[in-house]
């Protein structure tokens, strides 16, 4: 007898473990409104918006979020033409050294952040070079190849060779080739490939305490926050707007690659 | 026809030349296409590692603060002392404890999702699974901080129940209880199981989607109890997908230093360890030295995982 329908302890267990992803941020919501400021008293004893006018008028996060967003974009720009060009040449061809080339593009994912970190600062050090901006994308851009070049590999796997082939049976060059025919077919993989990497940037925090000098970026901030709050419903905000920033990309790459992930 | 028009006239001159210069020679296109991205990582990324590592070999004059550059074992030697050695195992212990606790709420999620959900539904939980492991890790972090907090939503709901003596009671156990669960060892592994859980769930769920249903169909019809069929056909089936997932939750909780430092006790963890005798400490040195723990434990873990084909499943 085929069984087509899950067991009752089946179907708890795997909502329970749903509930346990999912309910703990919505708390994050339900704090942003707390009119409580010393302590983080269950249930709030009440509800205010002033939070967030408090927040929008605080220029530390503005500075925060805008250093952010400038590494993410420059991060993200780099990764994008480095893991768009492994991912062209991994895609089909073997040669020496391929899976070689391959661990290197994953090592900065697979080995825990602190050593990511640390090592880029020790050489930092080394070469004297003084932590600021250029440091922190540095290592940002570092681990988002990875993700460019996952979303990129695949998609140039789908893509069929006689497409390449036809356009340069009919004169097109290597160039008009890849701006005509290649660029077209990857461009959605890139997009998606590449929020991804820009959510990865902005809320990353391991790798750029060891890599950023005086100033903070939003995930800085919020760190020093939460190991010293100032003022704690201003952090509950804070957490509200970047779980809706980093919502949006996802979603959206998600809908972008959503093909490669049903043909899988 | 309309289309051929919109075509692009074939150029001449330098480009031109070069791009047949390249698919004359494959060779010549895999360098250029690999070059920039290998001096990136090849340069700021390995040349980053060996600067590590070959700091682990030098050592701190105790006087001068400086560090000494004379090739020595001395950082490892420290390692072995107790009050560092304690903060290796109670980081392993944690690692492991939070990967079985993920592999056991992973597997229901992942095997409603491989076997039983079905179009929209699997894209739903598709979702479900993503959305939580991309959020901020900061705000997952944070959430727990208002959940276990004193006054929190935990001890509230103890409340409610008329359970605050059980909470008392967990609490109060000796090594693993505290005086809040935010300041405890239960809260710490609490967070890295929920932070980390998702890492679990995706490689369980694509190595369970390869199971073939009549596997488990043949098993039903030569007359095994649904618990057999679990542990002789599907768990054995699972495992590399399991071993694929814990490489992630073994490897994060090995490095992570900020949910010790954020939900816990006094005692470190080795990436606090780092990251004290990096800073404050100024022990670059044995800094280094406690970073190459967890490189070599993973490792060890990935070589033994790669033997079970843990890596088809990732």
């Amino acid at each position: 007898m085929r069984s087509d329908r899950a067991s009752r302890p089946l179907k708890l267990a795997a909502l329970g473990g749903l509930l346990f992803l999912h309910v703990p941020l919505l708390f994050v919501f339900l704090y942003a409104f707390t009119t409580e400021e010393k302590s983080y008293q269950f249930p709030p004893p009440g509800l205010t918006l002033k939070w967030f006018g408090v927040a929008f008028a605080r220029q530390d996060i503005w500075d925060a979020i805008g250093l952010s967003l400038k590494v993410a974009a420059l991060a993200t720009s780099v990764a994008l033409v480095l893991g768009t060009l492994i991912a062209a040449a991994l895609a089909r061809r073997q040669f020496f050294g391929r899976e070689a080339v391959s661990l290197l593009v994953i090592l900065p994912i697979a080995l825990p952040g602190i050593v990511t970190g640390i090592a880029l600062r020790a050489a930092f050090n080394l070469l004297e070079i003084d932590y600021g901006l250029l440091t922190i994308i540095l290592g940002h851009a570092t681990f988002c190849i990875v993700v460019v070049y996952n979303n990129a590999v695949a998609r140039f796997r789908r893509l069929s060779g006689s497409l390449v082939e036809a356009s340069m049976d009919l004169g097109a060059d290597g160039f008009q080739t890849f701006r005509y025919v290649i660029l077209p077919n990857i461009a959605t993989a890139l997009l998606a490939g590449g929020m991804l990497a820009f959510a990865l940037s902005f809320d990353e925090v391991i790798v750029t305490t060891f890599t950023a000098g005086q100033q903070s970026t939003l995930p800085i901030w919020m760190l020093s926050e939460l190991v010293r709050p100032r003022q704690r419903p201003v952090t509950n905000v804070v957490a509200v707007f970047v779980i809706l920033v980093t919502f949006l990309p996802i979603l959206a790459a998600y809908y972008l690659t959503r093909d490669e992930s049903q043909h899988k | 026809m309309s289309s051929a028009a919109a075509l692009p006239a074939p150029r001449g001159g330098l480009l031109r030349g070069l791009s047949d210069f390249l698919l004359r020679r494959p060779g010549a296109y895999l360098a250029l296409l690999l070059v920039p991205p290998l001096l990136w990582l090849g340069i700021i990324y390995l040349g980053s590692l060996f600067a590590l590592l070959t700091n682990s070999f030098f050592s701190i004059d105790e006087f001068s603060g400086t560090i000494d550059y004379t090739l020595t074992l001395s950082s490892y030697g420290q390692l072995l002392q107790l009050a560092n050695f304690d903060i290796v195992i109670r980081t392993v212990l944690m690692a492991a404890a939070v990967t079985l606790a993920s592999a056991v709420i992973a597997f229901p999620i992942a095997y409603y999702a491989a076997r039983y959900a079905k179009g929209r539904m699997k894209a739903v939980f598709y979702l479900a699974v993503m959305m939580p492991l991309w959020s901020s890790y900061l705000v997952k972090v944070y959430a727990w901080k208002l959940i276990l907090a004193k006054e929190g939503i935990v001890s509230w709901v103890a409340d409610t129940l008329g359970v605050t003596v059980v909470l008392d009671g967990v609490l109060a156990l000796p090594v693993i209880g505290g005086p809040s669960l935010s300041t405890s060892y239960i809260g710490t592994f609490l967070v890295f199981t929920y932070v980390w859980l998702p890492y679990m769930i995706l490689p369980l769920q694509a190595s369970l989607e390869r199971v073939p249903g009549s596997l488990v169909e043949a098993s039903e019809d030569l007359g095994a109890h649904p618990r057999q069929t679990f542990r002789h056909v599907i768990l054995p089936l699972a495992l590399p997908g399991m071993i694929a997932g814990s490489i992630f939750t073994f490897s994060l909780s090995l490095g992570d230093y900020i949910i010790p430092q954020i939900v816990g006790g006094s005692n470190l963890f080795i990436g606090q360890a780092v990251l004290i005798q990096q800073g404050t400490a100024g022990n670059i040195p044995l800094a280094a030295a406690f970073t190459v723990v967890p490189v070599a434990i993973m490792g060890l873990y990935l070589w033994g995982a790669k033997r079970t084909g843990a890596f088809d499943a990732l």
